[in-house]
């Protein structure tokens, strides 16, 4: 039976851009079919911005890749209709056990907090999510939305002036142009479009390889993270276990700089491992085998003129803290909606220094924390591996050290403090929700919070009056009229009115809070949409 | 707002001193430096106060 990722899903077709007299101009094209290209143009998409997503390929990605997704980027995935079949496929998992040399010295439990629609984490390959993705573009497709797939379409060249850029696209009948008011670039770390304009993509480099090895085996481990220091069977380095829809596990074994790649991923060489590490008598298929490297970098802008980066092209990080594909989504969550209003001309394209600014804070807080944990994982002098073998000695012994563990640091969403977006906070309410947050998931009477939003903005009132619809200069704001009395959990009190007696929540498209108020006040309102908008 | 306190806090400090070389004695190099690394997170987490421990880490590595 071939995998989903043998199947050519968006087979190279010829387009009528490529017959037409004059190179055809298009609002958006999305460079790279992967999770983050994927997820951007089917939010376009989905709010009648026509969008052309250009990829080299015609498969979803070879191999797990990454397999750790989180609650936000899920909720960001539900907005764009994607999110069951994420949840019914995925594994949910809370435990996490590590190991040093021998000994468990610590274990954690996600201990998700009650009263959200979606788990604190699900593994699941990365090809099923770009599976669901694709799947999603074709029902859209289908319902007449301006979406379009283009495999075995190579992106040659790129040019830009202040109105717009210029595409050289390479297909199997040769190259042709088209033209965009906008390209974003998912076009992942090696980023071909990055590397055309020349653009820097500087940080931190770190000494290390890692052996990737996905094995489909009936094995009795149960649903856990499982994370060794110093292992007997790998000995000085770390190693992974970790559980996968399907009987996929995915395990990962430092293997230190100096290495001989091609001798290393030798299918002998990798059994040899597994058995040392799992037991002679173990039997599996190899699915996937990789070695990587990585690094922590960013570009120092994410928008160039014309051409914006969203994801890996933009902002890599160590895989430790499931923080790349998930900050990936975040970023696309953040942009398409900006992205429309400057399309609708309802906002200037100034608004894109607030994507810069806000995405750019979320990868440097993610490259803060993989980081760490990277310098926990694989100490860089003496002095930190004694401090680091010190916290996990004592750590069998004692509670105190525990939290100091760092084995990855899972991703968490970025609080959007400080933003040239944020409106008025009001310090009677929970600090969780302040403006910037996103928005926290809660049992509401029609099902869940967040399902109520869409992408549209919204004026959430608990216990306030406010006119049923508002808006300014063309920009629709939504109300969603909740009341205490619906609150018998009592979550809407904890998560977002906290000693207040009544509050009216200013909330953007991307679910995040822009401003919040104890009663309605129409030009507060006002001039904080204004605001969130960029004007 | 707590501060690190430099003044003489130890009663009886060579019974101190002396307890803490007794605990390093007949150890190796590495075996004494991680029982230092592990004596400093343990007295660290007693501790507690993030200003007190910065201002110690920047008191003990001498700068001003």
């Amino acid at each position: 039976m071939s995998k989903i990722f043998e199947i050519p899903l968006y087979p190279y077709q010829r387009s009528a851009d490529q017959d037409a007299a004059t190179p055809v101009r298009h609002p958006v094209v999305v460079v790279g079919a992967g999770p983050v290209g994927l997820a951007l143009a089917i939010d376009l998409a989905m709010q009648d911005v026509p969008v052309v997503v250009l990829d080299e390929n015609d498969k979803v990605s070879r191999g797990s890749r990454a397999i750790c997704f989180a609650k936000r980027p899920l909720e960001i995935l539900d907005r764009l209709g994607c999110g069951d079949p994420m949840v019914d496929k995925g594994v949910i998992w809370n435990l996490g056990k590590v190991y040093f040399d021998e000994r468990q010295v610590f274990g954690f439990n996600l201990l998700p907090e009650q009263g959200h629609k979606r788990p604190a984490f699900i593994n699941l390959q990365q090809y099923y999510l770009e599976q669901y993705l694709v799947e999603r573009v074709r029902e859209l497709q289908a319902e007449g939305k301006p979406i379009e797939l283009r495999g075995g379409s190579k992106v040659l060249n790129v040019a830009q002036d202040d109105s717009g850029a210029e595409l050289t696209i390479g297909t199997p009948e040769g190259p042709y142009q088209i033209k965009a008011d906008w390209v974003v670039a998912c076009d992942g770390a090696a980023s071909p479009i990055r590397t055309l304009l020349g653009l820097d993509f500087t940080g931190r480099v770190f000494e290390d390889n890692f052996l990737i090895a996905d094995v489909v085996m009936e094995a009795k481990f149960p649903t856990e993270r499982w994370f060794w220091f110093d292992p007997p069977f790998n000995r000085g380095q770390s190693a992974l276990l970790h559980k996968q829809p399907d009987n996929v596990w995915r395990i990962d074994f430092q293997l230190g700089w100096d290495i001989d790649r091609e001798k290393e991923l030798k299918p002998e060489n990798i059994d040899k491992r597994l058995k040392a590490m799992l037991g002679e008598e173990i039997s599996y298929e190899l699915e996937w085998s990789s070695i990587y490297t990585f690094q922590c970098r960013r570009m120092e802008r994410f928008c160039e003129g014309r051409v914006i980066f969203a994801g890996d092209s933009a902002h890599q990080v160590s895989p430790f803290g499931a923080r790349g594909a998930n900050s990936g989504l975040q970023d696309a969550d953040n942009l398409a909606w900006k992205l429309k209003l400057i399309i609708d001309g309802k906002s200037p394209p100034t608004l894109l220094n607030s994507y810069n600014a806000e995405r750019v804070h979320g990868a440097q807080e993610n490259i803060l924390n993989s980081s760490r944990s990277t310098d926990f994982i694989t100490p860089k002098s003496d002095i930190s591996r004694i401090f680091r073998d010190a916290v996990l000695d004592l750590s069998e012994r004692y509670e105190a050290t525990g939290p100091m563990v760092n084995s990855g640091r899972l991703s968490v969403p970025c609080t959007y403090d400080g933003s040239q977006l944020n409106g008025p906070d009001c310090d009677q309410m929970p600090e969780r929700t302040r403006p910037g947050s996103p928005m926290v998931d809660a049992p509401v009477p029609a099902g869940w919070l967040l399902d109520q939003l869409g992408s549209a903005f919204h004026l959430m009132t608990i216990d306030a009056d406010a006119p049923d619809t508002a808006g300014v200069d063309g920009v629709e704001l939504k109300r969603l009229t909740l009341s205490s009395t619906d609150d018998a959990d009592g979550y809407l009190r904890q998560r977002y009115l906290g000693d207040a007696n009544a509050a009216v929540y200013l909330i953007r498209p991307d679910q995040h809070v822009a401003a919040r108020w104890d009663h309605y006040d129409e030009a507060a309102v006002k001039a904080a949409l204004l605001k969130a908008i960029g004007r | 707002m707590a501060e690190l306190n430099t003044r003489a806090n130890i009663k009886v400090p060579d019974e101190f001193y002396a307890e803490l070389l007794t605990v390093h004695e007949g150890l190796s190099k590495a075996e004494s430096d991680a029982l230092n690394a592990r004596l400093i997170l343990l007295l660290a987490n007693h501790i507690g106060d993030r200003q007190v421990l910065s201002e110690a880490l920047q008191a003990a590595a001498l700068k001003e």
